[in-house]
C-alpha cells in the first residue's frame, strides 16, 4: 500500500505500520478498538494523529512496544517494521529484551499525564540520569552535567539547583518539560506524544508544542502527536492521521487536508469546532455518538451519522483510496471532488 | 451596551478560604485569595462568559454567587434581592431561581438512582408528591434536552458523556430556574458532541430566556456562546468586553497571551501567528504578587505594576480594563503593536476553513442520518 505521500520523498519511511489489528477481551464481549490501520512515518517528520475519545489513537501507537496490557488486550496481526541508521525490524515480533532496548532509546515516549511516569521519590535529576546511565554511555558527574544541559535545553530555568527537585515541587508544565527531556535525552528517532498537552493550560499548552516544535527541528526527530483537538495539530504536524471506531478514515498534509477535507468524519470535526477566529450561528452537529466496538466493522462505521450515506456504505467497508489530491487519502464511497458516489469495482 | 437592566450584579466579591497549621489547635497562617475583589453584571437573558486558566477562581466565582459558599465580602444582587444576607429560609426559596451545571456529569449524577429520579429530584424537594405530575413534568423536561422519554428508567452509566450532560441540564431546568452557572460543561466532552450540548444550552436560552453565567478554559468556545466575556486571571477580572469588542479590541496584556495561545485550526496561520509566549507558572493564590497579580509574567509590566494593584476602568462604554499601561504614553504603543499583530492573525485566519461542510451534503441516496439527538 502507498497510502502515504510526504514532503521528503526521497527518504524511506522510519515505521511502517500495515493492516494492524488489536482487540480487547473483555467480560461484556470482544472489543475491537484497532481495525486495519496502517501508516507511514518519515525520518523527522511530525505526524498528527486525531480522533474523538475512543477511536484508537492510543491503543494503535502503544501496540508498536506492546505497551498495551496483554491480556486483555490481544495484537491480532499486522506489522510495524521499524528502520533507523542501526535496524531494520518488525516491532511486534520482539523479543521482551529487544523491546526494551527499543523504548526509551531508538523510540520516546510522553503521556498526558506525566506524573505517572515519574517516581514521586526519586529527584528529578537522578531520574533523567538513570534513563541516561541505562542507554547510553554517560556516566556519573559527566553524565549529571548532561542532565542539567538537558534541563536547560528544555526551557528548565535554574537546572542545576532544579536537579534536586522531586516531581512534587514542578507545575504540571515544568513535568511535562522533564517528560521530553527523558525523551530526548537518548537521541532517539521517534517520539511518541499520547495527548501530551490536554491536561495543561493553553499557554502552558503554547509552550510545549513550540518547544516540541523546535526540537523535533533541531534533533530531527520524528513525532506522533496524538491530539484530539485539530487546532494544536495545525500548528505542529506536516501531516495528519483521523481516526476513527478504529480505523483510519483519512490522511494528508495537514494544509490539504484542513482545507480540503475530503472524508465525513473530518468535514463534520472542522464544522464543530469553535473558532476563535470566526462567530458562526450555529456548530455544526454530527449527530449521533461513536460506534460501538463491540463489532468488527463490516460497513463504514461513521454510516449511521453521515450525511452523505448511501446504499453502498451499509454494505461493504470503503478502503483508504487516493482523492485525487496528491499524498491526500479517504477511507469513503463518496467521491467528494465529484461530488457524486464513487465508481466501486465489484 | 444593553438597554436591559442586569439580572445578575456582583460587587467587590472576595472569597477567601484560609489556610489553617495545627491539629488541636488550628491558627490560621494565611488565606487563598481564590476570588479578589470582582464586580460584573449580567443582563437578563444573556451570557456572561468567564474565561481564565486552572485555578484562577472561576468554579469559585460560580460558587460564592450562588452563596454556596459565604461569600468573604461583597454583595451579589440576583433579580433584585442581595443574596449574601439573605436569611437561609429565604435563601432556600430563592435557590429553585438559580441553579448550576457541572463540568464532571458522571460524579453529579448519583449512579444508583434511575435518570426520572434524578431529574425529579428537585421537584420532590420541594414536595411534589403526585407520581403522575412528576412523571408528566420528566417527560417534557427529557424532551426539552433531546432525550427519548423512555431514558426514564434507565442509569447514569449506560448513557454517553454527552448524553449525561444532558441529563445534568433537564434536573438543573426542573424548576424553572431564571439563572444558571454552567461550570465547564462541555470541557470534558468530544468536540462533535461539545458542538450538541453547546448548541442545546443556546436554544434553552432564547426558548426560556434564560441568564447563564458560563465558565470555561476555552475562549474559543467562550466566544461562541457568550455576549459578553470577562478575562480572569488569579482572583481578579483582567478585562471585561463584549465578544465583538473583545476580539477586536483585546487591551490586556493577559488577554492578549491567552488569545494568542489559543489554537487556530488553520495550519498555514498556526504555524506561523504572533504570539505572546508567557514566561512561567501562575503564582499561587496563597501569595498573590504584590501590584498587578499578572506583573510576574506581563512583558510590559513597570515598576509602578509592582506597587499599585490596577482598578478595572471602564475604557470606552462597556469595556472595563484592569491595566496601568494601556494608556500610559511611555509602554502603551508597545501593547497595542502586540494587539494589532494578534489580531491580524485571528484575520488572517477567517479567510480560510474546509470547502466542504456537512450543509452541503445532498445525499445521494436516502441520507444515512438518523434523527437529531442522540440515539
Ligand atoms: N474550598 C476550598 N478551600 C481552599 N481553597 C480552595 C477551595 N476551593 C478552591 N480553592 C482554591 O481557590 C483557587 C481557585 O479555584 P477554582 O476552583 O475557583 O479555580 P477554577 O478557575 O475553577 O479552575 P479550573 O479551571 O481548574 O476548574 C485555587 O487555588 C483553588 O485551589
Ligand atoms: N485495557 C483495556 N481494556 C479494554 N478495553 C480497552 C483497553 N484499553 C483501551 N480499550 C478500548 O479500546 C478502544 C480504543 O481506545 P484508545 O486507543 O485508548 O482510544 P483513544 O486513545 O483514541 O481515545 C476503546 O474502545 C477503549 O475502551
Ligand atoms: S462511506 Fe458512505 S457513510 Fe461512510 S463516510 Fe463515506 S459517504 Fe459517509
Ligand atoms: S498593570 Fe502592568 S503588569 Fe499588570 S497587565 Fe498592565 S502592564 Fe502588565
Ligand atoms: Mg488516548
Ligand atoms: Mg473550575
Amino acid at each position: 500500500m502507498n497510502s502515504n505521500v510526504n514532503s521528503n520523498k526521497n527518504d524511506k519511511p522510519i515505521l511502517e505500520v500495515r493492516d494492524l489489528h488489536v482487540r480487547f477481551d473483555t467480560v461484556d464481549g470482544v472489543i475491537y478498538a484497532v481495525n486495519g490501520v496502517s501508516f507511514d512515518l518519515y525520518p523527522g517528520e511530525t505526524l498528527g494523529v486525531v480522533g474523538e475519545s475512543g477511536s484508537g489513537k492510543s491503543v494503535t501507537m502503544m501496540s508498536l512496544l506492546r505497551l498495551i496490557p496483554e491480556p486483555p488486550g490481544r495484537i491480532v496481526s499486522g506489522t510495524a517494521r521499524f528502520r533507523s541508521r542501526e535496524d531494520d525490524l518488525d516491532l511486534l515480533q520482539l523479543n521482551m529484551r529487544q523491546r526494551a532496548k527499543i523504548r526509551g532509546n531508538r523510540i520516546g515516549f510522553i503521556f498526558q499525564d506525566p506524573m505517572s511516569s515519574l517516581n514521586p521519590l526519586i529527584t528529578i535529576g537522578e531520574q533523567i540520569k538513570e534513563s541516561l546511565e541505562r542507554h547510553t554511555k554517560w556516566r556519573g558527574p559527566e553524565a549529571r552535567q548532561r542532565v542539567v544541559e538537558l534541563l536547560e535545553h528544555v526551557g528548565i530555568p535554574d537546572p542545576d539547583a532544579r536537579y534536586g527537585n522531586y516531581p512534587h515541587q514542578f507545575s504540571g508544565g515544568m513535568r511535562q518539560r522533564v517528560m521530553i527531556a527523558i525523551a530526548i535525552a537518548c537521541d532517539p528517532d521517534i517520539i511518541i506524544a499520547d495527548e501530551p498537552t490536554t491536561a495543561l493550560d493553553v499557554t502552558v499548552q503554547a509552550q510545549i508544542v513550540d518547544l516540541t516544535r523546535r526540537l523535533s527541528e533541531e534533533l530531527g526527530i520524528a513525532v506522533i502527536w496524538i491530539s484530539h483537538d485539530l487546532g494544536v495539530v495545525a500548528g505542529i504536524a506536516e501531516r495528519v492521521m483521523v481516526m476513527y471506531g478504529g480505523t483510519v478514515v483519512e490522511t494528508g498534509v495537514v494544509d490539504d487536508l484542513y482545507a480540503h477535507p475530503r472524508h465525513p468524519y473530518t468535514v463534520g470535526l472542522l464544522g464543530a469546532l469553535p473558532k476563535l477566529h470566526e462567530n458562526v450561528p450555529e456548530l455544526v452537529n454530527i449527530s449521533g455518538t461513536p460506534p460501538s466496538l463491540f463489532a468488527a466493522p463490516s460497513r463504514c462505521p461513521f454510516e449511521p451519522r453521515c450525511p452523505w450515506a448511501f446504499k453502498t456504505c451499509r454494505e461493504r467497508r470503503p478502503a483508504l483510496e487516493s482523492v485525487q489530491r496528491d499524498g491526500h487519502f479517504s477511507a469513503c464511497w463518496y467521491d467528494m471532488e465529484k461530488d457524486k458516489p464513487r465508481e466501486v469495482r465489484r | 451596551m444593553s438597554t436591559t437592566q442586569p439580572y445578575v450584579s456582583v460587587r467587590n466579591l472576595k472569597q477567601h478560604f484560609p489556610i489553617t497549621r495545627g491539629v488541636i489547635i488550628s491558627r490560621k497562617v494565611g488565606a487563598v485569595r481564590a476570588v479578589d475583589d470582582i464586580s460584573f453584571d449580567i443582563p437578563a437573558g444573556e451570557t456572561l462568559g468567564l474565561v481564565g486558566e486552572s485555578g484562577c477562581g472561576k468554579s469559585t466565582t460560580g460558587r460564592s454567587i450562588l452563596r454556596l459558599y459565604e461569600p468573604t465580602a461583597g454583595t451579589v444582587m440576583i433579580g433584585n434581592t442581595d443574596i449574601t444576607t439573605l436569611s437561609p429560609e429565604a435563601l432556600r426559596e430563592k435557590r429553585s431561581e438559580m441553579q448550576m451545571i457541572f463540568q464532571d456529569s458522571y460524579s453529579s449524577l448519583n449512579p444508583r438512582h434511575s435518570v426520572a429520579k434524578i431529574v425529579a429530584e428537585p421537584l420532590v424537594i420541594r414536595g411534589e408528591r403526585d407520581q403522575g405530575k412528576l412523571r408528566r413534568r420528566v417527560e417534557e423536561l427529557l424532551d426539552l434536552v433531546g432525550l427519548e422519554p423512555d431514558h426514564m428508567k434507565r442509569f447514569p452509566h449506560e448513557f454517553s458523556g454527552g448524553q449525561r450532560q444532558r441529563i445534568g441540564i433537564a434536573r438543573a431546568l426542573a424548576l424553572n430556574p431564571k439563572f444558571v452557572v454552567c461550570d465547564e460543561p462541555i470541557s470534558a466532552l468530544d468536540v462533535a458532541i461539545q458542538a450538541q450540548v453547546v448548541n442545546l444550552l443556546v436554544r434553552l436560552q432564547k426558548d426560556l430566556g434564560l441568564t447563564y453565567l458560563f465558565i470555561a478554559h476555552d475562549l474559543s468556545m467562550v466566544r461562541h456562546i457568550s455576549h459578553r466575556i470577562a478575562v480572569m486571571y488569579l482572583g481578579r477580572i483582567m478585562e471585561l468586553a463584549t465578544y465583538d469588542e473583545l476580539f477586536r479590541n483585546p487591551l490586556h496584556p493577559y488577554t492578549q497571551s491567552l488569545m494568542s495561545a489559543v489554537p487556530i485550526p488553520e495550519p498555514k496561520v498556526e504555524k506561523s501567528r504572533t504570539r505572546l509566549l508567557l514566561e512561567g507558572d501562575v503564582p499561587s493564590p496563597s501569595r498573590p504578587p504584590r501590584g498587578c497579580v499578572f506583573s510576574t509574567r506581563c512583558p510590559f509590566a513597570t515598576d509602578r505594576c509592582r506597587q499599585e494593584i490596577p482598578q478595572p476602568r471602564e475604557l470606552t462604554s462597556g469595556h472595563f480594563i484592569a491595566c496601568h499601561n494601556v494608556d500610559d504614553p511611555e509602554v502603551s504603543p508597545r501593547i497595542n503593536e502586540s494587539r494589532i499583530a494578534i489580531v491580524q492573525s485571528l484575520e488572517d485566519a477567517s479567510t480560510g476553513g474546509p470547502d466542504r461542510t456537512f450543509a452541503m451534503a445532498t445525499g445521494a441516496a436516502a441520507p444515512g442520518a438518523a434523527a437529531p439527538g442522540e440515539s
